[in-house]
């Protein structure tokens, strides 16, 4: 292992330019697609926000008893989607009105609008159908006048949702594929750069695994270095970006670790495929 | 210790290189292999250490057949035998010792036993003085003896030598001989692919002459004897 260690770092000092560019490339794949999560994070964390604001508000008819609508509200408390239950009194929903409407918010008059139960719901239950089915249940209620959740642009919130994470999927795939194949290319030359030194250890009878070593090695620490070095593209290009753009989000630590792991995977992968198909020729 | 049986060689694009080749090298023989360019030699040293397999019959060196064997065999095959080839194959970038060392690491000798076993070896070949030197700055005689410290690294029982003098002097070629010579007279078996009918003729050693892919005289099975006109005299050569 030691030894691997050692023929893999001196592979980087007999040919300097060769694995420079070999970092370079597989920097520059992985800050695409870096630069594309960035996108895909900030999109994300976008359709969040307004996911958070996904509610049921079911409307009580005049002269409901409090006890009644407490009752209610207990039940409606205790499903399992739901993250939070409030009552909006008369008063509250004419205020809130009033506070909306700004300049026109003496077209209200007292007691015209009614009062209301407004449910908002744990992440992973904001899908329109569950939605729609937790909305049939609070209609039930007989003093449950009106029922909205804003089907329309719940659907249509999902839809975009679906669409961006498809795209984000195919085009990380696509990003990561071509990663794959560049590394693998780069170390591809490292490997012909040193035919002539693989065929003389098998002459000497060293086995697969161990001419692998080093490579593998190699791919890993090319990788590594390609990671970081992506990282610090991608940040570097955040800053222009909340600068000249628009304030946009940033990988948290564990995203940027797992992006590093994914460059150093990338190189191993890439390096496996690129010996083991030497091996298998030669 | 080598033994070929009723071996057949077809490559796809050129056709039979060798045609129901059968012989054996016994322990400290010392075996010359002749014959024209294109009559088989090198590929029956290939067959030796696993590079080609043939096509039909069976090869079977130090217990390992060509019929049975399993991929991780081939590396400890080839760690019995030492190869040395016409153009030397030396790490060009690397010291006369690195070269050597080299052999050793790849098969997991102790790091602290290489140094003294490389510089055995170096002494062996008579290279002690040029250890550090690198290959380009030696002559094709002293590269060939780097290469063959390199074969004989790993103590192998038998070295496999492809035109081992082919790129030589004369004078190159005699020291080069007289090394094998040496390392043949402490037991190790040599199998030696040869053009030079000189030194073949001057040795009195066992030669086997191939022609078109076929054995055309044997003199371990012609009772020592070669047959008349199958070496031509060195004036009919010159």
């Amino acid at each position: 292992m030691r030894l691997a260690l050692r023929e893999a770092l001196l592979a980087f000092r007999r040919a300097p330019m060769l694995s420079a560019l070999s970092v370079t490339t597989i920097a520059f794949s992985l800050f695409a697609f870096g630069l594309f999560g960035l996108v895909a994070l900030n999109i994300r964390n976008a359709l969040r926000e307004v996911e958070d604001r996904v509610e049921i508000r079911a409307f009580i008819a005049d002269g409901t008893g409090a006890e009644a609508t407490g009752a209610a509200m207990g039940d409606i408390a205790a499903f399992p989607e739901a993250a939070s239950v409030r009552l909006v009194t008369q008063a509250q929903a004419l205020d809130r009105a009033r506070r909306e409407l700004g300049e026109f918010s003496d077209v209200f008059e007292e007691g015209i609008l009614p009062a209301s139960i407004e449910l908002r719901l744990k992440p992973g239950f904001r899908d329109p159908a569950t939605v729609k089915a937790i909305a049939k249940r609070i209609e039930v209620y007989d003093f449950v006048d009106d029922i909205r959740f804003g089907e329309e642009w719940v659907e249509k919130l999902y839809r975009l949702r679906n669409v961006a994470t498809l795209a984000g999927a195919s085009l990380g795939l696509t990003f990561a594929i071509v990663a794959v194949i560049i590394i693998g290319s780069t170390i591809r030359m490292a490997v012909l750069a040193r035919e002539r030194e693989i065929a003389i250890m098998r002459l000497v009878g060293a086995t697969d695994g161990f001419i692998r070593a080093p490579f593998l090695i190699e791919g890993f620490l090319k990788g590594t270095l390609g990671g970081l070095f992506a990282l610090l593209l991608a940040w570097t290009a955040l800053i222009v970006i909340n600068r000249f753009v628009v304030q946009a989000a940033f990988f948290d630590q564990w995203m940027g670790a797992v992006g590093v792991l994914a460059g150093a995977s990338i190189g191993l992968v890439g390096s496996a495929l690129s010996v083991g198909r030497h091996l298998k020729r030669v | 210790m080598i033994r070929f049986s009723h071996v057949h060689k077809t490559f796809a694009r050129s056709g039979v290189a060798l045609h129901d080749v059968s012989f054996q090298v016994n322990k400290g023989e010392f075996v010359f292999i002749t014959g024209p360019s294109g009559a088989g030699k090198s590929t029956i040293l290939k067959l030796c250490f696993f590079e080609e397999l043939p096509t039909k019959g069976e090869v079977k060196v130090w217990g390992t057949s060509s019929a049975t064997y399993r991929p991780t065999d081939v590396p400890k095959l080839r760690r019995r035998l030492g190869i040395i080839f016409q153009d030397f194959r030396l790490l060009e970038d690397r010291s006369v010792e690195a070269n050597v060392a080299f052999a050793l690491e790849v098969t997991g000798t102790p790091s602290v036993q290489i140094p003294g076993r490389v510089s055995r070896l170096l002494s062996q070949v008579g290279l002690a003085a040029k250890a550090t030197a690198l290959p380009r700055e030696l002559s094709g005689g002293e590269q060939q003896r780097v290469a063959i410290a390199r074969a004989l690294a790993n103590d192998p029982v038998a070295l496999v030598a492809d035109e081992p003098t082919g790129n030589l002097d004369e004078r190159a070629t005699r020291g080069i001989f007289q090394l094998f010579r040496d390392i043949n007279a402490n037991g190790t078996a040599v199998l030696m692919a040869t053009h030079d009918l000189d030194l073949v003729r001057r040795s009195e050693c066992r030669t086997i002459e191939i022609t078109r892919g076929q054995i055309v005289f044997d003199t371990a099975a012609d009772g020592g004897m070669r047959p008349s006109g199958a070496l031509p005299a060195v004036e009919d050569e010159l």
